[in-house]
């Protein structure tokens, strides 16, 4: 057994039913330096309450301004093999899909250059190696890119885009996610590799409205799969959740926030037109209900977590779009919204932000999108545009009167 | 009509700027880019300055640094950087 570092308080973190970072954090320090002062470093933060890290710099691979994120302790002289801790982000395939090599690939090779410790998978997607020395990252570099993998973004970059599993592994996958976000992946590399823009930009393809990869509150361009027509009922397998037990009135018609649903007993109907494409009724009853045939995509614009402001949800660019066939008009108008963006934008503003300094509609006119009435931030909502060709001649003076 | 310029031309002229600026003011690629429309017009077009940027890069004259955001400076001894 390794002589680890004195840790009661982490101890506690080891306690209880679930998988502990201590814990795997602990197995690790019985091979590597780096993490037995680690250890020592997270107890004496704890006991401090203050974080011994700083961030940033100049650490990276030739020719890449994004993908390694410098990380130093400013208490060197305690803990020397953490004096450099650096983070590389790799780029994930789309759908996080691997075979038990290539991981055991990945493994090896972190635990050649690095800690051996990773997040699988950061919250941006990546696949996350934590800790390494600033000499170790080109041979790191060299081994990834031999094993077939790259780095993927950071700072103020097009950052890796994302994917759920779609149409690979989920039977509500309204369009190819994982094909979209490739190709997405394979047409940025220089957006992706070399910083050129105000701040981040995110793509995030979640394959129907269920969004698992949160796209609608975290990318800068979401794009959630829905579909165009009816929502497709089995009237039989509906009455055979109500047999089972299912409660339909309150579990599932009370919850449509569309309020469109009607159930008598013996039939469920759908009014689609006041469908707001919530997959709630899906979700609860998958065996009766599934999205519409007329599947494709609607793209939004400008979400953000809190960082620097508060966080934002995206709104609608493109109401539908047959984005596996029309993947091209989708890149020009994704490329407009940029150029629009890095010429006007201000440091650390991120589109959303951007598009609430400007405002929706001069940022549209920006970027020669036409406006149409299915722009909205919310279903059902009015639109955000102000549609000036309605208004007749003195029609605003009559308002101010 | 836009007169030519070649890449080579806009990222020397780039490298100057960011030389000149060092230690006061950091640069973005997008800083970059907006200073040399100014210098040479529609003819440093994005294309064009984008080709420079990899080209300081790509020949090691300049390195990407991150402080908070993504900028491209000479490469520098860094100051958070322990020996």
């Amino acid at each position: 057994m390794a002589n680890l570092p004195n840790t009661p308080k982490l101890d506690e973190l080891t306690k209880g039913p679930w998988p502990s970072f201590v814990s795997e954090i602990k197995r690790a320090a019985e091979r590597s330096d780096m993490c037995k002062d680690l250890l020592g470093l997270l107890e004496r933060s704890y006991n401090e309450k203050i974080g011994h890290w700083k961030h940033g710099g100049i650490v990276g691979v030739m020719g890449y301004g994004g993908g390694v994120i410098g990380r130093y302790t400013d208490l060197p002289e305690e803990f020397p093999n953490i004096s450099h801790f650096h983070t590389l982000r790799i780029n994930q395939p789309a759908g996080w899909f691997y075979t038990s090599e290539a991981l055991r690939t990945l493994a090896d090779i972190w635990e050649k250059h690095g800690s051996g410790l990773t997040n699988m998978h950061g919250s941006t997607g990546d696949i996350i190696f934590l800790g390494t020395r600033t000499e170790e990252l080109e041979p790191t570099f060299a081994d990834l890119t031999a094993a077939g993998f790259d780095l993927g973004g950071s700072g103020s970059d097009m950052r890796t885009p994302s994917a759920c599993c779609g149409k690979a592994r989920c039977e509500w996958a309204c369009y190819d996610t994982m094909k979209a976000c490739y190709d997405t992946t394979m047409r940025y590399q220089d957006e992706l590799h070399r910083p050129m823009f105000p701040y981040k930009w995110k793509f995030k393809f979640a394959g129907c409205p269920n969004d698992c990869v949160a796209s609608i509150a975290r990318a800068d361009i979401s794009v959630i799969g829905t579909w165009r027509d009816d929502i497709k009922i089995d009237q039989a397998e509906v009455k055979n959740y109500a047999d089972a037990g299912l409660d339909i009135f309150d579990d599932v018609v009370l919850n449509c926030p569309g309020k469109c649903m009607k159930w008598d007993g013996n039939t469920l109907e759908i009014d689609n037109d006041y469908c707001r494409h919530c997959m709630h009724c899906i979700n609860v009853m998958p065996k009766a209900l599934a999205p519409g045939d007329k599947r494709g995509a609607t793209v939004l614009i400008g979400a953000k977590a809190p960082i620097i402001e508060g966080a934002l949800l995206s709104s609608v660019v493109i109401p539908f779009i047959d984005i596996d066939e029309e993947y091209e008009e989708f890149c020009d108008i994704i490329e407009r919204m940029q150029d629009i963006w890095s010429e006007e934008g201000k440091n650390r503003e991120r589109v959303g932000e951007f598009i609430q300094r400007v405002g929706m509609g001069n940022f549209f006119e920006a970027a020669e999108i036409d406006l149409i009435p299915e722009m909205v931030t919310h279903p059902r909502e009015n639109p955000y545009i102000f549609f000036e060709d309605y208004y007749e001649e003195g029609d605003e003076e009559e308002e101010e009167e | 009509m836009a007169s030519e310029v070649s890449v080579q031309e806009v990222a020397d002229a780039m490298y100057k700027m960011i030389k000149d600026a060092q230690g006061m003011k950091k640069f973005k690629a997008g800083d970059l880019t907006k200073a040399m429309r100014d210098v040479y017009g529609d003819a440093a077009d994005r294309k064009t300055c984008k080709a420079a940027i990899k080209e300081l890069i790509d020949s090691g004259r300049c390195v990407y640094t991150y402080f908070g955001g993504s900028f491209i400076e000479i490469p520098h001894d860094e100051g958070a950087a322990n020996k």
